[in-house]
């Protein structure tokens, strides 16, 4: 009997890749199996809604009908333990076996740990519903979380405990917040949004030593300062889970390394979302690994085309957005490839740096504003990073000058 | 019961390009198309609530802000991941250069 397609890991990847071979008529088995007891969801809410929400839920990405009706068969609670490539099969803990035809590993991507002695039970991180659940048992207005890591996660996280009235203290190793992610104009806006909010950041802070008690932790600074709180919540990254493509012997490259039609080395097994490192053709091939919400829905769709014999390269533009308090970041393309920036403004507080590379080419665009603000604009450059476009600098800076125009000139 | 409410001036909306409009405690979004017609629809996205007027028009499509969610604004239809739920769509007139909706 032929094993039809497996998918491994059932988020946001996995669960599209599933209901996109049905739409796509596929009519053989798909199984997607997913080591978390939910139904695959959306994980950006966990430290958004999730997180100040009365009655917190996890938002589906497919219901139990909607799964039965496509005949997709959802394994919960059900860790694939190894997979034999030869043979094309894969091993679940607990006993069992399954065979496939076709395989995507869509595993993505776990809370880098903190390598320090001295953590707890009150020493947490943030990645999926059931941590949302142990977090919020502890977000009551007069306790106090302190948040390790001031990347985007973090932050959110930092700006739904104030909406719910609990003391929050940042601590950033880096000199300031949001290193990685958007430039320093941009984190200046954040920054002075969490302290205006009442949330507190200490940047370029090193924690020399952690206690944890099972009831409170102590943070010692490495300039001797401590810190108590009731949670400590550590977010410093994320790392792709490619254990299980090292064991079969596929190529890691940053993640599990596959072509431009998200095949890993092995023809039969595909890759896709937060674990996989592909190369992205807007900047020639460089090869990337992300961890944004879009580009693993996009990725889950393509690879169940490809799964069925597509040929359907990754084209997308990296995109990613945040929400802290009454503030969105949107930034859409790779902003290490521009040498220089234009600034937008776009009134009411918000605005965006484009990224140009050497040769006039925009590269990426970041945003900054309240709600909205921007959205069109950031969604129409990255239109203009899509087509290679070296749009007038001097035009881009002009919020009079439609962006709409410079795409279609 | 329906009603033929004024929801703006025909020239208050570019070509391509869509308004929020407010009325009785219900949001709407009204588009003019490239090709000069006007449309209506809910003006909250059926992904998180967020509206639509501040997306772009693109052809047929209004796309979300939030997350990209894309619809047809003549249709209402739902464009595909991560929306699922259609928009509801309203009939629309001009008269007297003035864009009206009909509700209820
Ligand atoms: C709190 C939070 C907020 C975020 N906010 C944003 C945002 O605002 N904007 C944005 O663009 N992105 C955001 N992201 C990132 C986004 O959620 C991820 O990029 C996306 O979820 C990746 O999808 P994925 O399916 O590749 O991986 P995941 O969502 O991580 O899903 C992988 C699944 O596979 C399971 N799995 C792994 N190994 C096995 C195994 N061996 N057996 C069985 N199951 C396995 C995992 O448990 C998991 O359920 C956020 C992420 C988090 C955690
Ligand atoms: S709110 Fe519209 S796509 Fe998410």
């Amino acid at each position: 009997m032929s094993g039809g397609m497996v998918i491994i890991g059932a988020g946001e990847c996995g669960g599209r890749a599933a209901l996109t071979l049905r739409e796509l008529g596929y009519d053989g088995p798909v199984t997607l199996i997913g080591d978390e007891p939910h139904l695959p969801y959306e994980r950006p809410p966990l430290s958004k809604d999730a997180m100040v929400a009365d009655a917190p839920a996890v938002k589906a990405i497919a219901s139990e009908a909607d799964l039965v009706e496509k005949t997709i068969t959802h394994l919960r609670s059900v860790t694939v333990e190894s997979v034999d490539s030869v043979a094309k099969r894969v091993k679940l803990a607990g006993g069992g076996e399954l065979a496939y035809d076709k395989l995507l590993l869509a595993t993505g991507a776990a809370p880098r740990k903190l390598p320090m002695p001295g953590l707890g039970k009150r020493c947490v991180y943030l990645r999926t519903f059931s941590d949302v659940l142990a977090i919020r048992q502890h977000l009551k207005p007069q306790s106090s979380i302190a948040v390790i890591g001031g990347g985007f996660i973090g932050l959110e996280l930092a700006a739904s405990a104030r909406r719910l009235g609990v003391d929050v203290i940042v601590i950033e190793a880096q000199p300031r917040i949001l290193m990685r992610g958007v430039p320093a104009e941009i984190a200046a806006v954040v920054h002075a949004a969490h302290e205006a909010h009442g949330a507190k950041i200490l940047c370029g802070a090193g924690i020399a030593a952690i206690n944890d008690d099972g009831r409170k932790v102590r943070l010692t600074l490495a300039d001797g300062r401590m810190i108590d709180a009731d949670l400590a919540v550590i977010g410093i990254g994320a790392v792709p889970r490619t254990d299980l493509a090292e064991a079969a012997g596929l190529r890691i490259d940053n993640g599990i390394a596959v072509d431009a039609m998200l095949r890993t080395s092995d023809p039969a097994i595909f890759a896709a979302g937060d674990c996989c490192s592909f190369p992205l053709a807007v900047y020639g091939g460089r090869r990337v690994r992300l961890e944004a919400w879009r580009s693993a829905l996009e990725q889950g769709t393509l690879a169940a085309k490809n799964m069925l014999g597509h040929e359907e390269p990754v084209s997308a533009v990296p995109w990613f957005w945040s929400d802290q308090y009454e503030l969105t970041m949107q930034i859409a393309g790779l902003a290490d490839e521009g040498s220089g920036t234009v600034r937008r403004d776009l009134g009411e507080n918000a605005f965006i740096l484009l990224h140009l590379a050497g040769d006039g080419r925009l590269v990426a665009a970041s945003g900054v504003g309240p709600d909205n603000a921007v959205a069109r604009d950031i969604r129409l450059s990255e239109m203009l990073i899509a087509k290679g476009a070296r749009p007038d600098p001097a035009a881009l800076a002009s919020p009079d000058v439609k962006l709409k125009k410079l795409l279609s000139g | 019961m329906s009603e033929w409410i004024e929801a703006c001036g025909a020239d208050d909306i570019d070509e391509e390009d869509v308004i929020r409009f407010d009325h009785a405690g219900h949001t709407f979004a009204i588009y003019r198309s490239p090709d000069d017609e006007y449309f209506a629809t809910d003006g909250l996205c059926t992904h998180e609530q967020v509206h639509l007027s501040g997306g772009l028009v693109m052809d047929d499509i209004i796309e979300c802000p939030k997350h990209n969610g894309r619809f047809n604004y003549k249709t209402g239809e739902a464009k595909g991941a991560p929306v699922c739920v259609n928009l509801k769509t309203y009939p629309v007139k001009i008269e007297g250069g003035k864009v009206l909706i009909q509700v209820g």
